[in-house]
């Protein structure tokens, strides 16, 4: 009897192991697709990065020669100052734009969701439909400076995108017109997060309400500082849509960003060595970003696995 | 004795009056400041929603800011069916067409297979799905510049090249890193027990799916397919790079419209199909905001 | 004739070893308990028993057939999950059904089963609502209908009652107890609640560290268990243990002797030969809390019952009965009395000890002697 048990139990665990199996292949497409699609892909930039392409890919071996063009290029120093200039002021300000428009829809302010879906919309809206319609409001013929001007104001200059020193600021003003509902959202989650007894503790201490939010409210959501400013540095590199469509990298080559830097090589200039080589600086760009922040990550979630 | 409770209730009176005028005071700084930056946000969609139905000269005349003095709609079928881009004097009906082309295959199929995978990563785990887990993960993060190149080849091998297929291929793998992601980080909160009294009830891996999994995934799959609708509707680098002419999406339209206004701009015709462009994501985004926003706070904090 | 039999079980999780060899086998009806702290392997055994964990090593039978490898599905079990596990999204009417669609039972009988098992526990009124508009009583008695309409050779709970309000956990268990009674299915329930399991199982199988401590009668488990574990964790307040050494006093007739506070030495007499199956003189002295009584005319000179006295340090009034905190030498002791003998605190108080029903243990392996 045992032993029929046993016979019956053989039989079905092949098909058991089979079935057994079934998610893994199901899941292995996937599994296949992101592989090529992270690895592959970019294994294979990186060698296109180091051969002669220019405009067809080609696989002559030229070293590291695409890096060294790239770093002697001139306009490769204007765009990545440019993103550092950017990241700076964008991110910033994004973040202390975002964080007051939280604070202040915490407040237990009527029409709240009204509120927010204003402030929000944005994200909604690709950057290619804002920058064209920032552009137009940037002209100094028809949208911002043309307004004042009407209203009597007649020596108002507002000009950005036609000024070669200034014209970055309409990128970074836009962003942040774009973005900062984002880390408004982001930070709203985090103070309302809060633990409401912290809050009372304060209050009965005798906290006043700036103190509280200083001392007690802020320094509880330091972790969502952090996400916000690692989510708005990652959009400030791959910054690209914005500035097509706001200024084009001009006026001449001033807004270049190492984005319109990699697509201008690849495809306008027939560059694709350097192109290429201007892309896994972009990849490494976010490396610089990305790999420290899940190293914190990865150490927090041990500390916090530790003392719970 | 009663001086005493009278002067009490004098000073209580004055610490009354004296916070709730503090508080009337704040009340008018908060509602203040959200008027005042509501105008910064809205100013810019209400200029463009203004001017579709303005005249061209007036925009001329009067400035894109300032309020309409005439009404008219012949700017959107002009944006929609006539207007001249690159060339082309078709209007965006076209690349409109090609986005919905693109956007419905691409988000239906990255959705499915993202809850498919978020599935088997969170309830099936065998040896290496966390490793697995971690590496689509990274394809969250790769900017689309490094993909560009081995994109153009391989639709070029594939037959792809230039078609809207080739861009549903594209965002389905460029998808399918954000919706595993989503659906995995719901569904490790569905409690195991459950997953094990349905398999002592007899259910395979396919039934739970179906009867026990899929059946709680409404808001899930609500804020996936809102966030890939969005996402893909809005992009732009590889609609640009990978086709070309009559096959763009219509974002490369937006761009090559604006550019291509050489000549005096028609500020109405282009707000019209700026607007027309802006739409449908706009639209998801009025109806189903709660979705939207919090498939921004997932997509961003893991 | 047995419907489970566990022989050798082992389980390993990487170099942790969670189950290191366990024996055990339940009689056709019977109710077993496995009763233990958290992480002493019961709930592991438990899933391993309904085939949600996989064997090690060792042998699961079911009635005559081995196991091991087959499906949950296909065991003949029926599970009863401590979070209740409803399917969320399916009426209470679904998630019974559930089960039967699985196996392709006709819809007729399921209706007829379905109707039956709602009568029978009394859940005809909530078929058409969904777990999450039930109570926690009324989604505990949905989960034993789940696992009733499949009829099946075993039934598994997982510390069904541990998310209920005490009140409530107590009324169920009558009611489990209750329906145990009329259908008589071989039941196996884990629980770490030691009352649950004394009331309910037929027997029990107390566990600690991968391993069964005992598996008996609960009268047995009580009054005579196997170790100072099993002593110390069934009861409640825990027995009493106290370091003593075997002497013989002048009469000849053994006694166990522990130092007092005052530099005095109790000397409590031992009854019917335990004292030869000592292997040392040094034992370790069990008393339960409800064996320490009052001194009174009539257990004074009961045979069997020692005397001493003792310092009473602190006083807790239950209403039922009274619990009070005694200095014995540098030990405390709980002593459990009735109202009408309770002692006050600071008292010194006589005492009667119950002989007969006190345990030595080996202080070396801790097992009963």
């Amino acid at each position: 009897m045992a032993i029929a048990g046993q016979s019956v139990s053989a039989g079905t665990s092949t098909w058991d192991r089979i079935k057994k199996w079934t998610p893994v292949f199901i899941i292995a497409p996937s599994i296949l697709a992101s592989f090529i699609y992270v690895f592959v892909f970019a294994g294979w930039t990186f060698y296109i990065s180091l051969s002669d392409s220019t405009l067809l890919p080609s696989y002559g071996f030229k070293g590291f020669e695409n890096y060294v063009s790239l770093w002697t290029n001139r306009r490769w120093s204007v765009a990545y100052n440019n993103l550092l200039f950017f990241s700076l002021f964008y991110v910033t300000l994004a973040m202390a734009f975002g964080l007051m428009l939280a604070i202040l829809i915490d407040q237990r302010i009527r029409a709240e969701s009204f509120w927010r879906t204003i402030f929000l919309y944005p994200l909604a809206v690709s950057f290619i439909a804002t920058g064209t319609v920032w552009q137009w409001l940037y002209n100094p013929g028809s949208g911002i400076q043309f307004m004042v001007n009407a209203l009597g104001w007649t020596d108002f200059q507002f000009a950005l995108t036609t000024d070669r020193k200034n014209a970055i600021w309409a990128i970074i003003i836009t962003g942040i017109w774009g973005s900062a509902g984002f880390s408004m959202a982001l930070f709203l989650a985090g103070l309302r997060s809060v633990d409401p007894d912290i809050i009372k503790a304060a209050q009965i201490d005798g906290a006043s309400w700036f103190r509280t939010y200083r001392k007690v409210i802020l320094p509880s959501i330091g972790p969502i500082f952090i996400a916000v400013a690692v989510v708005l540095l990652q959009f400030a590199i791959k910054t690209f849509d914005l500035a097509v469509a706001l200024t084009n990298s001009g006026p001449g080559i001033s807004t270049t960003f190492p984005a319109t830097y990699v697509y201008d090589f690849m495809f306008q200039r027939g560059e694709i060595g350097q192109g290429a080589a201007a892309a896994m600086m972009v990849l490494a760009a976010l490396a610089i970003v990305l790999v420290p922040y899940s190293l914190y990550l990865v150490w927090r979630r041990r500390r916090e696995s530790r003392n719970g | 004795m009663a001086d005493a409770v009278l002067g009490a209730t004098v000073v209580e009176d004055r610490e009354a009056a004296v916070a709730s005028r503090r508080r009337l005071i704040s009340r008018i700084v908060i509602y203040g400041l959200l008027g005042l930056i509501s105008v910064v946000y809205i100013v810019p969609l209400l200029v463009v929603v203004l001017n579709s139905f303005r005249t061209n000269a007036e925009i001329g005349a009067m400035g894109l800011i300032s309020l309409p003095q005439s009404f008219r709609l012949d700017a959107w079928p002009q944006a929609w069916s006539d207007f001249c881009i690159g060339g082309q004097c078709n209007g965006v009906a076209r690349y409109f067409w090609n986005s919905v082309a693109m956007v419905v295959p691409a988000t239906i199929i990255s959705t499915a297979l993202g809850a498919i995978n978020g599935y088997i990563l969170s309830k099936w785990k065998f040896p290496g799905s966390e490793i697995v887990f971690g590496c689509m993960l990274l394809g969250v993060f790769m900017p689309g510049q490094i993909a560009l190149l081995p994109w153009a080849f391989l639709l070029g091998k594939l037959g792809l090249a230039n078609s809207v297929y080739g861009l549903v291929l594209v965002h389905c793998i460029q998808g399918l890193s954000f919706t595993t992601l989503f659906f995995r980080n719901y569904y490790v909160s569905i409690p195991d027990d459950l997953l094990k009294a349905a398999r002592i009830d007899g259910a395979g891996f396919w039934r739970i799916f179906w009867k026990i999994m899929i059946p709680l995934s409404p808001p899930i799959i609500i804020v996936t397919v809102i966030w890939q609708f969005t996402g893909i509707w809005n992009e732009y680098l590889f609609g640009v790079v990978l086709n070309s002419g009559s096959n763009q999406p219509i974002t490369s339209a937006l761009v090559a419209l604006s550019m291509s206004g050489t000549t005096v701009r028609t500020y109405d015709v282009m707000s019209a199909a700026v607007l027309i462009g802006a739409l449908p994501p706009l639209l998801v985004y009025f109806f189903g905001g709660k979705y939207f926003v919090r498939g921004l706070t997932q997509g961003a904090i893991k | 004739m047995a419907s489970l039999t566990i022989r050798n079980l082992r389980k390993s999780f990487g170099v942790v070893e969670v189950l290191k060899g366990v024996d055990l086998e339940a009689n056709t009806g019977e109710f077993i308990a496995l009763v233990g702290p958290s992480g002493c392997g019961k709930s592991t055994l438990l899933a391993m028993i309904a085939g949600l964990e996989t064997v090690t090593s060792g042998e699961i039978y079911i009635g005559d057939r081995l196991v091991n490898s087959v499906q949950p599905k296909d065991r003949d079990i029926a599970m009863v999950f401590q979070s209740y596990a409803l399917y969320p999204t399916m009426s209470v009417k679904e998630n019974m059904a559930f089960g039967m669609e699985s196996r392709g039972v006709p819809k007729a009988e399921q209706e007829k089963t379905i109707a039956r098992v709602a009568a029978l526990l009394q859940i005809e009124p909530f078929l058409k609502r969904k777990p999450g508009q039930l109570s926690g009583g009324q989604r505990q008695r949905v989960a034993m209908g789940r696992a009733l309409v499949r009829d099946p050779a075993l039934f598994l709970f997982d510390e069904p009652l541990s998310n209920l309000d005490a009140k409530l956990r107590v009324d169920m268990r009558t009611e489990i107890k209750k329906l145990h009674q009329r259908i008589g299915k071989t039941t196996i329930y884990v629980t770490h609640d030691q009352v649950e399991a004394m009331t309910l199982a037929s027997r029990i199988a107390v566990m600690h560290q991968g391993e069964v401590q005992q598996f008996a009668d609960p009268d047995t488990v009580y009054n005579r268990p196997a170790n100072t574990f099993v002593a110390g964790f069934m009861g409640s307040p825990s027995m009493n243990f106290i370091d003593a050494e075997i002497t013989s006093t002048g009469g000849g007739a053994p006694a166990v002797n522990f130092p007092l506070s005052g530099g005095g030495v109790a000397s409590l007499p031992l009854h019917n030969g335990v004292a030869d199956r000592a292997q040392s003189k040094k034992v370790i002295l069990g008393i339960r809390p409800e064996h320490l009584s009052r001194q009174s005319a009539s257990n004074s000179g009961k045979q069997g019952f020692a005397t001493m006295s003792a310092l009473v340090e602190v006083v807790e009034p239950t209403g039922a009965e009274t619990m009070a905190v005694l200095k014995f030498g540098d030990r405390e002791v709980v002593g459990r009395f009735s109202p009408d003998e309770a002692p006050k605190t600071g008292e010194n108080m006589p005492l009667a000890v119950d002989m007969t029903r006190a345990c030595l243990f080996d202080p070396a392996t801790t097992r009963l002697i």
